[in-house]
């Protein structure tokens, strides 16, 4: 067996803990932004106590706080529960919400591998399906809890996924029409290039866009339709009777579907890993050009740097008794900062040198892989798809946060009409225009009467 | 080789919890065990090239009709007191195993028609959802899935007309 036997199945591993891993990291960070997300919004302090060695790093440290004290805390299992579904509805939740991940796209090839999980046919519709299986989760805790305040919130839980599944599902469809395919690849391919490729910048796309992104809040659960655990009627809904990890799991799965939920609506509707105006073929001819590109960033570095240097006139500061460790927080701040600056400019100069274009697996492994294609522009490629995939991801969850402290929670008659007398005869009425501005323009408005693509 | 061995672990965990539907006691497992079948015998579709019926399988049975019925068992609230007696399975097992027996006839009858020899050149695209679009809309089926269809709308139309008290 040598090693191109093995090279196979190394990738498909290797594709897994990224996907996993790419969920995994960005969950500390977004509880962390809820937090602060909460605090800027409603006028308060917000996470500014737990720190290390003194140094609070902005708030960051609440999360590690969080994942201590929630290993530590002690497992209840209540004495009235089904035990079995009630241990088993925490793990549904968080490995659908995992699994969701594998047909979104990173970008269009790395070395001739597809950057995603998973190829299979059924793409989005695979993710539907997905979503599905979440309910059970839900559900399952909710009925596995044993009192009535917990079924309630999974029958809520259920109603609402079911209910507004159609409308999402009907939403895609639209895409589907406009790109000819299911799979987000074939759909992030068509959205390279002009920004007005993306589907959201169509009209049919557009209404498909708030239709689906109102119906990935209903899926995740959130704000303001996060009836299941209304805290003022239900208590804590479908996740009252659960303690330490297993309602850490709960709780990460929320998050983990937010950030499913936002990549998805970015593949669909905003081009998934593509620049606007750039395509990865043109990234990877100019890779030295984007390296050289970093370097502009340089000089926001140093700027916030300097921003981080005057908070030590503040107040707060100027009020710490002399040797105390918070003194040093401007300073941390400021080397931060200027380190990423350095570090831009080191990628800058490196662009220059034409570094990235002479890059090749040969050179990497010392001559043991051997590969005529070259290495460096597809590394380019790949950490530009995977950055702006990751910045759309981002700002997709910051709405779901911003969105959470701004609305409040809708009725549950409310919610039903929402769903079944607005948004789905909106999403049929919509399936069918598409239809037919499809037949129209099948190359899309712009590109038809101006003839360019 | 890798291939055949995934599909005897399916199959095998899709039978066992076929036989957990009708052997559990628990409403709720029994139907939670017919959610795991369907599961693997989407497992089984797609080593068989088919992801779009696997994809449909999850879809629209484990994620929707499922649903509704694990919703149903909760809102009734069916619990280890409603369990049938001895004599309710006797009286049952005689029209279960007679359906069963029907069923089997049935199944045999169908296999026995079946082409044996497969046709050399598996098109490229078989099981995509392309080719089966285009087996359904522009192939030889497109009679019987409109029927089909209809037959939907008259059953959702019949449905409504039942329950509804007063339309």
């Amino acid at each position: 067996m040598t090693f191109d036997d093995v090279l196979p199945y190394l990738v498909a591993l290797g594709r897994c803990v990224f996907a996993v891993v790419f969920v995994m990291q960005i969950l500390p960070l977004l509880i962390w932004a809820e937090r602060k997300g909460a605090a800027y919004i409603q006028d308060r302090p917000g996470p500014n106590r737990a720190h290390v060695m003194g140094i609070r790093a902005a708030g960051l440290v609440h999360t590690l706080n969080d994942v201590v004290k929630l290993i530590m805390k002690e497992d209840i299992v209540p004495g009235h529960v089904e035990k079995r579904y009630w241990a088993a509805a925490p793990v549904i939740a968080m490995s659908v919400a995992l699994c969701t991940f594998i047909v979104v796209p990173f970008g269009d090839n790395f070395m001739g591998y597809q950057l995603k999980v998973s190829d299979i046919d059924g793409g989005l519709l695979f993710v539907l399906a997905a979503t599905g299986m979440g309910v059970y989760g839900v559900m399952l805790a909710g009925w596995a809890s044993n009192n009535k305040f917990s079924l309630l919130g999974g029958l809520r839980a259920s109603a609402q996924m079911v209910s507004y599944e159609l409308s999402m599902g009907l939403s895609a469809v639209v895409v589907f029409l406009i790109a000819g395919s299911v799979s987000l690849s074939a759909i992030a391919e068509m959205q390279a290039g002009a920004i007005w490729n993306w589907t959201v910048f169509t009209p049919m796309g557009f209404i498909a866009f708030v239709l689906f992104w109102t119906a990935a809040f209903a899926e995740t659960n959130r704000t303001p339709f996060d009836l299941p655990e209304g805290e003022a009627e239900l208590v804590g809904g479908y996740h009252t009777e659960y303690s330490s990890l297993r309602f850490a799991l709960f709780f990460m799965a929320e998050y983990a579907n937010m950030i499913v939920a936002s990549s998805v609506t970015a593949t669909l509707f905003f081009g998934g890993y593509n620049l606007p105006f750039v395509t990865p073929a043109q990234l990877r001819e100019h890779a030295d050009w984007v390296l050289m590109a970093a370097a502009l960033a340089a000089p926001t570095f140093v700027y916030f740097a300097y921003e981080a240097n005057k908070r030590k006139q503040r107040p707060f500061y100027q009020a710490l008794p002399a040797g105390d460790a918070r003194l040093k927080e401007p300073m941390v701040f400021v080397g931060l900062w200027l380190g990423a600056a350095v570090a831009h400019v080191g990628i800058g100069i490196a662009g220059a040198l034409g570094l990235a274009s002479k890059l090749s697996l040969n050179f990497i492994s010392f001559g043991y892989l051997e590969s005529t294609a070259v290495f460096g522009p597809d590394l380019v490629t790949a950490i530009v798809g995977i950055t702006v995939l990751a910045a759309k991801i981002l700002f997709g969850c910051w709405f779901f946060i911003w969105v959470r402290w701004t609305v409040p929670r809708f009725r549950y008659d409310q919610l039903m009409d929402l769903g079944w007398k607005r948004m789905l005869p909106l999403a049929l009425g919509n399936v069918m225009f598409a239809a037919i501005w499809v037949a129209f323009f099948p190359t899309g408005l712009i590109s038809t009467l101006f003839g360019s693509k | 080789m890798f291939e055949a061995v995934l599909f005897y672990v399916f199959s095998l965990v899709a039978m066992m919890s076929g036989v957990g539907v009708v052997t559990m006691r628990n409403p709720i497992a029994s139907a939670l065990s017919l959610v795991v079948c369907f599961f693997f015998l989407a497992a089984d579709y797609v080593l068989l090239d088919a992801h779009f019926v696997a994809v449909i399988q999850i879809l629209v049975y484990a994620g929707a009709i499922m649903v509704l019925f694990i919703f149903v068992i909760m809102l009734l609230n069916l619990r280890h007191g409603d369990q049938l007696t001895f004599e309710d399975i006797g009286r049952r097992s005689i029209v279960g195993m007679g359906t069963a027996g029907l069923l089997a006839v049935g199944l045999f009858t169908a296999l026995g028609q079946l082409p044996v020899v497969l046709p050399a050149q598996i098109p490229a695209d078989y099981g995509t959802i392309a080719y089966i679009g285009k087996a359904l809309f522009e192939g030889p089926y497109l009679l019987p899935f409109e029927t089909v269809s209809a037959l939907l709308t008259v059953a959702v139309v019949g449905a409504v007309v039942l329950a509804k008290k007063e339309i």
